[in-house]
């Protein structure tokens, strides 16, 4: 079988997903096509030999809707000839979209594609692409569907994570990510966005606050506690699905929670050949990729059963993978992860997360695949698990090995 | 016959009005909509009629769908051979046609034009079909009648407003606004109705025709044109995918799920029809809720929940199962003894009902102590705008607080309700009844002592029975009758005319321990405790009484009622089966917690933990150290199951011997008694909805599990082995064919 392999990855890098970010001024097309262009200029990339720009972006509408990826091609002047396609896995969509392309490459359909995904969320409120899933009462009763913090909270109820535990998991994170920026660990994965004159608009992750504490995030109010015990109460909805619950613990907050964020990425890949051919040097192999469907009432569990299923299809085991990368969409989802697994702290998202960077939804998937790679290469390790929870009950996973 | 009567005057303004023969009220049946059609029709085609209006020439204008007509047309369906829920559907958009055909009131549809106006004149009460008749005409008068109620209460009895009903009451009020119609079935008195949307006028009864015609006469082409028909129409408070209406329906959703812990079909059906139909043009979201509406009497929740809680409800208020050849027995003067928390109950709904009472206790503060618990409720309903300062003196007025005897002549009943003692109840009954003539009927409250046990304290036996409230009595609505050995057709005819007097709803019983209802209950919170005793995560058992459609799990159940009476009742009847006594682990849960002082929410500290204030604050974790949680849990199915079947098969036994003798007052009293999922129609009906060899099936895994108390008894087996429903072998049609 052809293997896939990363080429490059390239990410930008994260502004603050409210009027006042730095980013709030860039269109979402701009963004994607920015990046587009970024990873083509650091390769040299003759962008006519991509078989497909395949991109993550969440909420579809508006300016991200009528297939964001197109749009990108075109706003950034690539040749005619590439195509585009926007896909929604929600939470996992960049992640989806590498691992789409890794598997066409494999199966032999096209051996150039570029992955990655982009989200405005300053610009294209989340969720304001609607969806039946919380209105249609066939499908939200059936699903036991409740607001993802609500959810997250369930999780951390059933895990006894207090708290104490998910914010001290919180201070941990804008730590890592403080440091990791100070050693300038990221390396040159992340560009700075400029403006048609070639002036910076942002550099850097906006949204970290290195001086978290226990007191200032002990100072926040539960955020989830409203809509689950009282207006309209979906700790009941959720306990018909989990009777053994007594009551749902509310324990995240802004603080314990991933960031709202604006950010792009591109994860250039492709088989062997076609590095060869275009003189692409292979930075790692893409080992593996999975998928699942799980609980949608607890809805974020998925990194548990989709690690499961990558350890069954590979024989691998959790002290095969060097470090991890478990989207922080809240504290105890890592934390379930680590749980669940035994995994080593230190090497859960060493470099901090989305509760410190924040989580430009459809983009994160392949940011995260990215600082795994970075990591790796820092370390000089060799093999990375990436994986996130996703709305509505699904998980999703990569598996990367340096070469 | 006719049941609209057709009417033109000088005016050239047609009324339509409603009458069925031979009915006190108004009830929609199938030649009902067959001349109201036509009514319309020729309304529509005579040139010199303007519009019309339509009105009753009964004191309301309606109660509702004849509920018997629906089971008709499914048993119709059924029979010839057709797909049952097509032949429903098909009724259903016939219907549909009709009152769409009426509501565009003869207009061209693409300009508008040409529509005759419609007014609606309810004189008094106006519910479910009667409503959604004035929903399709133009503009609503109502009688200006406090006593009048409006509203769609379908959702009530496992149904919701098929009839337009949903869709046009979501057009004209939102979501928001119709919730509380639809999804929680409120009437409202004409005021209220008018303030909330639900119709235009209310006006002095005596000019409601005349209001009326005038505005009939006065309407313009437009006036005829409804909201949804006219152009740029917007739904109140958004559709589905706009951002008001999306964050409405969501959270209306999740409210809905959580309330009702998806035990009933109706609601949940009925939100589909809100939603769907709230996306698409009206005509559409009708044929969608005809849809909905179908899956829903389609569905046996609802034939069972219209049967129990509408029609053998109603049967049995009505008499029922009296005793046909004795005459009215009405109550005129009841005599109370003991003035405690029931004693004050049974005497307020007496006085409250117009019987002159003699509320007694051995001295005059506690009877006076009885008068104020009295004077409390009228306050609380005072305070609610129930009742009057008047009305509330008057009530009082009724009733004498004393310690005297005397004071007991000329009552016609007397309901003993002091301390659960057959010596001091012996006591009682012989100085009430030495004041009492012979006509007089001795009624004794208990609800742990057996009927014929305590009779014998009476001078005639056969004018002694049980009548078994339920605490707090103003509230509850079941009154259980219990008929000892020599209990006689007066007794009992007294018990249930009692009953109707103060409108509550009665079952009788024969007698054996706990009659019937505490006979199903106590066994209910036994296998909550066995559970907690086994180790099983107590939320689990709570939540899973909750998803059954109980009110409250057993567990808090437990604290309600008290620790220290489960244990006297675990003991007295330890004492009085001996060895026959089913040792239980639950027990060692009561005991321990009575050992404790735990007793209940009267301790503030129970199963559950209380604060300062007696609310709830969680279950109290101190029992696993005593009874450990264990490592494995089982199935939520399995714990309903035994919760359910404790329930259930106490009621076959009862059946089986003889203490129930008609399963409607089984399924009623289970319902009304202790809050038995009301989607199930009761034990009996649950059983047939489920299949009984299905339920023997379970039983003989549980009995496998969890010991002989599971196994199913011989009547239930019989009714499997021969394929039999209980209602087809016990209902009140099998029995009279018997």
């Amino acid at each position: 079988m052809t293997e896939a392999y990363i080429f490059d990855a390239v990410r930008s890098p994260r502004g603050k997903g409210k009027k006042d970010g730095s980013l709030h001024e860039v269109t979402a097309v701009r963004m994607a096509a920015n990046v587009l262009n970024e990873l083509k200029a650091r390769n040299d990339l003759d962008e006519s030999q991509v078989e497909d720009v395949i991109l993550g972006c969440v909420t579809g509408v508006g300016e991200q809707g009528a297939c964001v990826a197109r749009s990108a091609v075109l706003y950034a002047g690539w040749a005619e000839s590439v195509p585009g396609l926007h896909i929604n896995r929600f939470c996992a969509s960049g992640m989806e979209a590498v691992n789409l392309a890794a598997n066409q490459v494999r199966a032999g359909a096209g051996d150039l594609y570029v992955a990655g995904g982009v989200e405005m969320m300053s610009r294209v409120p989340m969720a304001s692409d609607g969806g039946a899933i919380a209105v249609d009462p066939y499908l939200a009763m059936s699903a036991y569907m409740a607001p993802q913090g609500v959810s997250a909270d369930l999780i951390a109820t059933k895990y006894g994570f207090s708290r104490d535990d998910v914010d001290a998991y919180a201070v941990e994170s804008q730590k890592r990510a403080a440091a990791a920026w100070a050693e300038k660990r990221f390396g040159d994965s992340v560009f700075a966005v400029k403006d048609q004159n070639g002036i910076t608009i942002l550099d850097h992750d906006e949204f970290i606050r290195p001086g978290t504490d226990m007191q200032s995030l002990g100072a926040l109010k539960p955020s989830f506690k409203d809509l689950g015990e009282t207006m309209p109460g979906f700790d009941a909805v959720l306990k018909i699905k989990h009777p053994d619950v007594e009551r749902v613990n509310h324990v995240h907050h802004a603080g314990n929670s991933s960031g709202i964020v604006d950010g792009a990425t591109a994860v250039l890949i492709g088989s062997k050949e076609a590095g060869e051919r275009l003189g692409l040097k292979a930075r790692a192999k893409i080992r593996h990729t999975a998928k699942i469907g799980s609980d949608p009432a607890m809805m974020l569990t998925g990194p548990v059963p989709v690690t499961e299923k990558v350890m069954a299809e590979t024989g691998m085991k959790i002290s095969d993978f060097d470090t991890f990368e478990v989207n922080e969409a809240f504290a105890a989802i890592p934390m379930m992860f680590m749980e669940e697994f035994g995994a080593d702290p230190v090497k859960v998202n060493p470099n901090g997360g989305s509760i410190a960077m924040g989580h430009p939804l459809g983009a994160t998937g392949a940011m995260i695949i990215g600082a795994a790679l970075d990591e790796l290469e820092r370390s000089d390790k060799e093999t990375a698990l990436a994986t996130l929870c996703v709305a509505a009950g699904m998980g999703a996973a990569t598996v990367i090995e340096r070469v | 016959m006719t049941i609209f009567h057709y009417d033109v005057d000088a005016d050239g303004v047609a009324t339509i009005a409603w009458d069925l023969p031979g009915a006190n009220m108004n009830v929609m049946n199938a030649e009902g909509f067959a001349e109201l059609e036509a009514a319309f029709d020729k309304a529509f085609a005579d040139d010199a009629v303007k519009g019309v209006v339509l009105t009753s020439k009964k004191k309301d204008f309606a109660g509702g769908m004849d509920l018997n007509v629906l089971g008709q047309a499914k048993a119709e369906a059924e029979a010839s051979g057709l797909n049952p829920a097509e032949g429903l559907f098909n009724m259903i958009q016939d219907t549909h046609r009709m009152m769409r055909k009426i509501e565009l009131a003869g207009m061209d549809f693409k300009t508008k034009k040409g529509g005759k106006p419609i007014a609606w004149a309810s004189p008094g009460t106006a519910a479910g079909i009667g409503l959604e008749l004035g929903l399709i005409c133009h503009r609503r008068f109502a009688a200006d009648n406090p006593k009048a109620k409006i509203g769609l209460p379908e959702i009530m009895v496992g149904i919701f407003p098929g009839a337009g009903g949903t869709t046009r009451l979501i057009r004209m009020l939102g979501v928001m606004g119709a919730s509380q119609f639809l999804v929680e079935g409120k009437m409202m008195e004409p005021k209220k109705a008018k303030a909330n949307g639900l119709i235009d006028e209310v006006v002095p009864a005596d000019e409601l025709l005349a209001k009326a015609k005038e505005w009939v006469l006065n309407a313009t082409e437009a006036d005829c044109v409804k909201p949804w028909d006219a152009k740029g129409y917007k739904m109140p408070g958004g559709a589905p995918y706009t951002p008001s209406g999306y964050q409405m329906m969501a959270g209306g959703v999740a409210m809905i799920h959580g309330r009702t812990q998806g035990a009933y079909p109706a609601p949940k059906a009925l939100m589909s029809a809100i939603y769907e139909g709230a996306c698409v043009d009206f005509d559409t979201a009708l044929r969608i809720e005809a849809r909905w509406f179908t899956s829903i009497l389609m569905n046996p929740s609802s034939g069972a929940m219209i049967r129990s809680l509408f029609l053998n409800k109603e049967a049995l208020e009505k008499g029922a199962v009296r005793p046909k050849d004795v005459p009215d027995m009405s109550v005129k003067k009841v005599g109370v003894l003991g003035a405690g928390l029931m004693g004050a109950g049974i005497a307020y709904v007496s006085a409250r009902a117009g019987i002159e009472v003699v509320l007694m206790d051995r001295d005059q503060e506690a009877a006076d102590a009885g008068l104020a618990k009295i004077a409390a409720i009228l306050d609380g309903g005072v305070k609610r705008k129930k009742i009057t300062e008047e009305g509330k003196a008057e009530v009082l007025a009724r009733v004498t607080a004393t310690p005297d005897y005397e004071a007991l002549k000329g009552a016609d009943l007397v309901v003993e309700a002091v301390f659960e003692d057959p010596k001091i109840k012996a006591d009682v009954t012989k100085l009430a009844e030495a004041q009492l003539g012979p006509e007089a009927i001795f009624a004794t409250n208990t609800s742990t002592l057996p009927i014929s046990d305590l009779a014998e304290a009476s001078r005639d036996q056969n004018r002694f029975i049980g009548i078994h409230f339920f605490s707090p009595v103003d509230k509850m609505m079941l009154v259980e009758i219990i008929k000892g050995k020599n209990t006689g057709p007066e007794a009992v005819a007294k018990a249930l005319d009692f009953v109707r007097q103060i409108k509550k709803t009665p079952i009788v019983v024969n007698d054996a321990r706990f009659f019937y209802a505490n006979r199903c209950i106590i066994p209910y919170g036994g296998e909550a405790n066995r559970m907690i005793a086994e180790g099983i995560e107590p939320a689990l058992v709570e939540n899973a009484a909750k998803q059954l459609g109980f009110p409250l799990g057993p567990i808090q159940l437990g604290d309600e009622t008290a620790v220290d009476l489960a244990e006297k009742i675990m003991r007295a009847t330890k004492e009085a089966l001996g060895k026959d006594y089913p040792e239980s682990n639950g027990d060692d849960v009561v005991q321990h917690l009575f050992d404790l002082g735990r007793l209940g929410r009267k301790t503030n500290a129970g199963y559950y933990d209380y604060d300062e204030k007696g609310k709830r604050t969680g279950l109290w974790r101190g029992i696993h150290d005593k009874f450990p949680l264990a490592d494995e849990q089982p199935d939520v199915t399995e714990v309903k199951h035994r919760l359910m079947l404790a329930q259930v098969l106490e009621a076959v036994k009862a059946l089986e011997e003889g203490v129930l003798e008609d399963i409607r007052e089984g399924d009623v009293g289970a319902i009304l008694g202790w809050g038995f999922a009301p989607w199930s129609g009761g034990p009996f009906a649950w059983l047939d909805i489920m299949g009984a060899d299905k339920v023997v099936a379970i039983c003989d895994s549980l009995a496998q599990k969890h010991g002989e108390r599971f196994n199913a008894p011989a009547l239930l087996r019989d009714v499997a082995d021969k394929g039999e429903t209980f209602y087809g072998r016990f209902g009140p049609e099998a029995k009279a064919a018997a």
